[in-house]
């Protein structure tokens, strides 16, 4: 080992991650406050139970229960036979009772896994385990009369969590960020949360720690959270890496402690130390009494899984012919995917692949375009038609494409269109002879040069059957008349 | 069962967030560690045949279908506040940053 050998090559990064989605349910964790609180006026989603008010019982929010378990089967974990939850205490101001209810020695799902794709190819992260809690409430720190204050809003106490923890298995950046990937589309695809991270729906928190290559104890781990989008998980952990391998170079110790990702400056920093899981002194929380899953319920909750990103992949690659990218584009396009979908089941003799390439192509440019009022009216089936014209050569591509547009834009059938437009394409013979005739009548010079030897002349004469036709006639069907003719006069 | 120190009883009453005078760490090393000889007693007894439970009432799967419920009026909810601000509770900052979750 030389001081001159690069330090990624020196260490090796350890991470593991944390997730923590919101739940899709309408209501509240343990009480009937509904879930709906975004812009909602401070403390409007309250009621005893997520104040902490004394006295009151929680009730479990079955619904919860059942994305949780449902995730727990989409990553092929052990989903547990009987669960119990757990209160874990801290004091803050967010949290009313004191303590939050949580699952600890009994989560609903444990030991599952996730496959996904890097720039390394294929990688699986095991998961240790998926549980439901409850969500705090949320604070703002001001000034009121010269006084350092905090203000509360508990509409978001209570609402429904489920964290997600992974193994240390994770070694770089990348790996983290396409793990974090991977689970939010699982989260929608499943709908058990829309998991968008600007809106705090997914929250990801890394414990990232590095050890000399080839040693197999821990680091020190430092934990990295305020991460609010994916990009910002690849940088975070990265630069964390990047301070703990030039800190442990100078002799450093690493302490453990909680840092925060300050997106503007692309720097960690710290927030304060990290408390020992012992110091939460978690025990069962007495007021719910434990669960059983009954087989019924759990083969119930499997058997309406919808199909999971990793098999959707596998169906179109294998079965529809999709390359892998197109594959992939689709599978994170919820409304894409169903456009695909629904062009193929309209029209089964349009190859699916087509239909792929007109989706990933025209439509997602189009929808990127920001005039959404259209993205909904593209009609699977007129997709399915527009393309079935292509291919039979009654239209050409490039007129298909401003028939697409105006049926994104105003919803109005294909057929109509080209026909309004009229795009249908010059394929009969007849009416393209005369125009061939015209054009080489009009271009003496241009015959006398091809017929001398300069091939190259037939492009031009191409050229100008297409302008001659406003471009509707078949360029295929011109190129092989024009040289018959030509041919044929010699 | 271990003795509780000083030490520990100043922790819990941190993780607490309790600011406590020297004369009442004192008097309440001396009431944790009494409860602490009752536990001793307690711990005398052979439970090696007796499962573990952390209910008293043998209930279990008691769920709510997810239906939303009034929630309480903005006034009602902050009624028992120590000091209310526009729709806020108020209460004094607390440094050190936050809990868990």
């Amino acid at each position: 080992m030389t001081a001159a050998e690069p330090a990624a090559s020196r260490y090796e990064a350890v991470i593991g991650i944390e997730i923590h989605c919101q739940l899709k349910t309408v209501s509240k964790m343990f009480c009937g406050c509904s879930t709906e609180i975004d812009g909602a006026a401070p403390n409007s989603h309250c009621c005893p139970v997520c104040l902490g008010l004394p006295g009151v019982l929680p009730t479990i929010n079955k619904k919860a229960v059942e994305f949780v378990i449902a995730t727990g089967f989409a990553i092929e974990a052990k989903v547990a036979t009987t669960t119990r939850w757990d209160r874990k205490n801290y004091f803050y101001p967010d949290l009313p009772k004191g303590y939050q209810i949580s699952q600890y020695q009994l989560p609903l799902a444990a030991e599952g896994r996730l496959t996904f794709d890097t720039s390394d190819g294929p990688f699986t992260v095991c998961v240790r385990r998926a549980h439901l809690e409850e969500d705090t409430g949320r604070l703002i720190h001001a000034e009121l009369d010269g006084r350092r204050v905090s203000l509360i809003d508990f509409n978001r106490s209570g609402m429904p969590l489920m964290e997600i923890v992974t193994e240390p298995d994770i070694r770089t950046a990348e790996q983290a960020r396409r793990y974090a990937e991977e689970l939010r589309l699982l989260m929608q695809t499943i709908g058990a949360s829309d998991a968008e991270m600007e809106n705090g729906q997914m929250r990801v928190e890394a414990n990232v720690s590095i050890r000399p290559r080839g040693q197999e104890a821990f680091g020190t781990r430092v934990e990295v959270k305020n991460m609010n989008s994916m990009r910002a998980v690849e940088r975070a952990i990265a630069f964390e890496i990047e301070r703990q391998t030039v800190a442990v170079d100078a002799g450093e110790k690493i302490h453990m402690e909680t840092r925060g990702w300050d997106e503007a400056r692309q720097s960690t920093y710290h927030m304060r130390p990290k408390e020992e899981e012992n110091d939460y002194r978690y025990f069962p929380e007495p007021d719910l009494p434990p669960l059983l899953t009954s087989p019924e319920w759990l083969a119930e909750i499997k058997a309406r899984l919808p199909e999971l990103p990793s098999a959707r992949r596998r169906r179109y690659r294998d079965e529809q012919g999709l390359s892998a990218y197109d594959a992939d584009v689709l599978v994170n396009d919820a409304t894409a995917a169903a456009l695909f979908e629904g062009a193929v089941a309209a029209d089964p003799a349009v190859p699916p692949k087509l239909l792929a390439n007109w989706v990933t192509g025209e439509y997602m440019r189009l929808a990127k375009g920001g005039e959404g009022s259209g993205a909904a009216a593209v009609d699977p089936a007129e997709l399915a038609a527009l393309v079935e014209l292509v291919v039979d050569g009654s239209i050409s591509g490039t007129n298909a494409k401003e028939v697409f547009a105006e049926h994104f834009a105003t919803g109005r059938g294909v057929s109509s269109i080209v026909k309004a437009r009229g795009f249908e394409q010059i394929s009969d013979a007849g009416a393209l002879g005369t125009a061939i005739d015209t054009v080489l009548a009009a271009n003496p010079a241009a015959v006398a040069d091809y017929r001398a030897g300069k091939a190259e002349v037939l492009g031009f004469l191409v050229g100008q059957v297409m302008k001659a036709t406003r471009g509707q006639a078949n360029a295929g069907m011109v190129q092989n008349a024009l040289r018959e003719r030509l041919d044929k006069a010699e | 069962m271990a003795e509780l120190t000083r030490a520990d009883v100043e922790h819990v009453a941190h993780l607490a967030r309790l600011g406590l005078t020297e004369e009442e760490l004192a008097r309440l090393e001396g009431q944790l560690n009494h409860i602490l000889d009752q536990y001793k007693v307690l711990a005398t007894l052979d439970t090696a045949h007796i499962p573990p439970t952390a209910q008293t009432i043998e209930l279990q799967n008691i769920l709510r279908e997810d239906a939303v419920q009034p929630s309480l009026a903005v006034d009602e909810a902050l009624a028992n506040a120590p000091e209310r601000s526009g729709d806020h509770f108020v209460v004094p900052a607390i440094l050190g940053g936050e809990g868990g979750a």
